[in-house]
């Protein structure tokens, strides 16, 4: 499939989507519907989102998909998934919801190890609620509550999600960081990460960098050196956990 | 004419099986077809302190399963009968292990189902030998019977130390002048059913207690208030 | 876009209660064994006090009758993973007390916005804060009130074992046909006490327990042989939020009389209503029939509703006698709740006594006693309607 197309899965009627222009949702929820087209299991995914921009892809896709809380999205995701195995869980969310008001709820299913995806889309801020800092800011990055740069001393470092969660993730579990600036890349990760799911192996925790040219206030070259140079830099794109790279049943970390 | 409701609450240390002891007389009563109902006191502590049971049977439905006033209280070491002194009032009953003397044997083997039927704290057992020279707590209500009977010193020298809360709800249950010997035998038999399996010697053992207890608690109605085990206040 | 429910035909489930038996149970065991009569799937739940032993029991007996059972890391991560199993189409529940109902406001938010089946038993314990893990009736108004809304649950207050087998049941039977967040509002006592009580199978006993249907993972391809599922509680503008709100409001105020449910004792020649929910009403039930048998003339009102509360009952009882005397283990709570139901005039003739005893327990004998002075004018009323 060519990058211009639209996946089987979305929604023609609910296209043009409601994200601003730039905005990297589109593609990384692209990567998700090529992703979920090739593996050919639109009937029994269960998409969940978030709030934050995540909420706005509640009528993206031809999926099933419900639009819970503020980090509330993954103990969602694993109460269906625990009642009905059969379903393909994704939870859908932004940095705030995983890393922040939802951490523990991350933390605890990638201890249980629960067959779900969890999808964080990372672009450094709260964008929603108007460009506050996020876990994910980085340092001396100008936001609406740091006008003056993130200071590390004060405001501490951006969190690193999947290299925190790759520290004590169980065997069979999978951990990639992606990047909306290679959506071939980020696809296939998603893939695997579901993959992950259908095989029963454990959880999929995948964060895709992303961009926020709205509250970033930058144009689209600015807007794609950040993403590419600054985020990149401090956020290295592949694979840390990956079951198929490890000894059977043991987590194995690049 | 309906059988009146008597209240009953019992008190001990964590570990003397206040609990267990409380939970199988009113299980009895049900059995009997009569009401019933048991209810711990529990806290946010998981061991030590003092355990209070509350028990009403009778033949009325029964109000809050607490209360103010009991018509028997029942106290399995001293500083329980201090804290049990809140629920006296004339009508009452006290029966209390005169044996206190003796240090308490404790048991982790829980048979209680609720919190506080676990090990006593260190502390207690110093306090314990404290209290040998100590006399009977001070009560400054009045009641209407105190009954000694040496649950202890009677578990250890005639059967078990651990069977001394079996002794007493023996006695407490005649006490109450509701429930049968053969339905309290029952009920615990049904609680300890799973031990009783490993070692079947602890049925009769148990039954023997409860007998014990039963017979002494016949003997002390009967017995004159001045022969000094049982006094009249 | 949402879809219609489909319903699904009901997994088939070992049913743990064949015969009716007469059983001496804790409270917490009672709730278990409800759940599982009523083909509950499973509990997420979060240990806090004095609710535990529901989460030991089911933990043990869910096995046996193929139901699951999942701890989670705190009541956010139990409330929403009930939710997420509920949309799948499984009934589930938690259970919960004090600091921890406080967090489920959320996830109960969520169910009252998207209408999903959320059923929920809370033992109170003490409060604010931390306060006790024992005993009290605080939580009136976080269960009806609480969460950024409208109150569109149903809240049961059961006063005795039976009743908490019987509504646990009627919660989940409640949930599954109207589609609002049902509570089960215990306490502690309740929950610790061990008193006798008659198991049965609903299904036995007629109880229409309605199949639970799925609102996600729908059988088709979505998009091809389907509509897709979609389901959300956030909207764009605020007429947008009313014209979804609406119809949930009024659904919920159209079932209210049916939903609505109380016990009255001795209205008749009345010249005082005690008025009490939950375990307080058995002190007052057994006060008021001990002051009938020496002649003097109370009557008692007993909510089991608290939401939808039974006004219309309320009202006629106490436009007969407008002398009412509440009775709570609460400062007040119950006592607000009749003053809004009973508005307009008879508010205004009501004279309204308070017997307030937040976090403890409250006794025939005090209930008797503060009767009496009552009766004999010791008790000033304006200075019970202060204590709010």
């Amino acid at each position: 499939m060519s990058e211009q197309s639209m996946p089987l899965s979305w929604r023609t009627e609910t296209k043009p989507h409601k994200f601003c222009p730039g905005c990297g949702h589109g593609l990384v929820l692209k990567a998700l519907g090529m992703a979920v087209d090739r593996l050919n299991i639109a009937e029994r995914v269960l998409f969940g989102c978030d709030i934050g921009c995540s909420l706005l892809s509640w009528d993206f896709f031809n999926l099933d998909t419900v639009q819970t809380h503020h980090g509330r999205t993954v103990p969602f995701i694993v109460g269906a998934k625990r009642a009905r195995p059969h379903l393909v869980g994704i939870a859908y969310m932004g940095d705030g919801g995983a890393y922040a008001i939802g951490v523990q709820h991350l933390v605890n299913a990638t201890m249980r190890n629960d067959r779900i995806l969890v999808i964080i889309v990372n672009n450094t801020t709260y964008a929603m609620t108007g460009g506050q800092m996020a876990p994910t800011s980085l340092p001396g990055q100008k936001t609406e509550t740091t006008p003056g740069g993130r200071e590390p001393h004060q405001e501490g470092y951006p969190l690193r999600g999947p290299e925190m969660i790759a520290s004590f993730a169980p065997g069979g579990a999978y951990v990639a960081r992606g990047s909306v600036s290679q959506v071939q890349r980020l696809s296939r990760f998603l893939e695997r990460g579901l993959e992950n799911q259908l095989q029963d192996r454990g959880i999929s925790v995948i964060e895709a960098l992303s961009t926020c040219p709205t509250n970033w206030r930058t144009n689209a070259v600015d807007t794609w050196k950040y993403l590419e140079k600054e985020m990149t830099e401090y956020y290295p794109v592949g694979e840390l956990v990956s079951p198929w790279k490890s000894k059977a049943g043991e987590a194995n970390r690049l | 004419m309906t059988l009146r409701n008597k209240r009953i609450v019992m008190g001990g240390e964590g570990g003397q099986g206040v609990q267990a002891a409380a939970d199988i007389l009113a299980q009895a009563v049900f059995e009997e077809g009569k009401e019933a109902l048991y209810i711990p006191n529990f806290g946010i502590e998981q061991r030590g302190g003092v355990s209070l049971a509350f028990v009403q049977i009778g033949g009325e439905p029964i109000g809050s399963p607490k209360f103010k006033y009991a018509h028997l209280i029942v106290a399995l070491s001293g500083r329980s009968l201090e804290r049990l002194q809140g629920y006296m009032s004339e009508e009452s009953i006290i029966l209390y292990d005169s044996s206190l003397l003796a240090p308490p044997q404790v048991s982790d083997e829980v048979i209680g189902w609720q919190c506080y039927d676990t090990i006593a704290p260190e502390a207690f057992a110093e306090r314990r030998l404290t209290d040998r020279r100590q006399s009977f707590p001070e009560i400054p209500r009045k009641v209407k019977y105190i009954f000694g009977l040496p649950a202890s010193e009677m578990a250890q020298n005639k059967l078990h130390p651990r069977v001394a809360n079996i002794i007493i709800l023996g006695a407490t249950a005649r006490f109450t002048e509701i429930v049968q010997l053969e339905s309290i035998k029952k009920a615990l038999e049904e609680r300890l059913a799973n031990k009783i399996k490993r070692d079947p010697a602890l049925k009769d053992l148990n039954y023997k207690a409860l007998e014990l207890g039963w017979e002494a608690a016949g003997r002390m109605i009967k017995i004159p208030v001045s022969t000094g085990k049982i006094f009249k206040r | 876009m949402i879809n219609q429910p489909v319903v699904q035909e009901e997994k088939l489930l070992t049913r743990p209660v064949g015969e009716e038996k007469r059983a001496f149970m804790y409270g917490n065991e009672v709730v278990v064994w409800a759940a599982l009569a009523a083909g509950t799937e499973f509990l997420f739940g979060y240990p806090i006090t004095p609710q535990n032993e529901i989460m030991h029991y089911w933990s043990r007996l869910a096995p046996r009758y193929g139901r699951g059972f999942l701890q989670t890391e705190d009541e956010l991560s139990a409330g929403f993973a009930a939710l997420g199993g509920i949309m799948t189409g499984a009934r589930c529940f938690s259970a919960t007390a004090g600091p921890g109902t406080v967090l489920f406001q959320e996830p109960l938010s969520m169910a009252e916005m998207m209408r999903i089946p959320l059923v929920l038993v809370v033992q109170q314990r003490g409060g604010p804060s931390t306060a006790t893990v024992i005993y009290s009736q605080q939580e009136v108004f976080l269960t009806i009130f609480g969460g950024n809304g409208e109150g569109l649950r149903v809240v049961y207050s059961p006063g005795s074992h039976q009743e908490m087998y019987d509504f646990t049941i009627k919660a989940f039977a409640t949930a599954w046909e109207y589609r609002f967040p049902t509570l089960v509002l215990g306490d502690g006592y309740q929950a610790k006490m061990r008193e006798p009580v008659t198991l049965y199978d609903p299904r036995k006993k007629g109880i229409d327990l309605k199949p639970p249907f799925p609102l996600v993972g729908l059988k088709g391809v979505p998009g091809v042989d389907r509509e897709p599922a979609h389901w959300r509680n956030a909207f764009s503008v605020e007429e947008e939020l009313f014209e979804a709100l609406k119809p949930v409001i009024d659904d919920f105020h159209r079932a209210a009389p049916s939903l609505s449910e109380k016990e009255e004792g001795f209205p008749e020649g009345a010249e005082l209503i005690i008025a009490a929910h939950g375990i307080v009403g058995r002190s007052v039930r057994a006060a008021v029939r001990e002051l009938r048998e020496k002649d003097i003339p109370v009557g008692f009102f007993r909510p089991i509703t608290l939401r939808p509360f039974p006004d219309k009952d309320i009202k006629n009882v106490l436009s007969a006698c407008p002398r009412l005397l509440v009775v709570e283990s609460a400062q007040g709570q119950l006592a607000k709740l009749i003053r809004i139901a009973v508005g307009g005039e008879l508010e205004h003739a009501l004279k309204m006594y308070a017997y307030f005893r937040p976090g403890l327990g409250i006794t025939a004998e005090e209930v008797v006693q503060e009767a009496r002075a009552i009766l004999s004018g010791e008790r000033e009323n304006e200075a019970a309607m202060s204590l709010f």
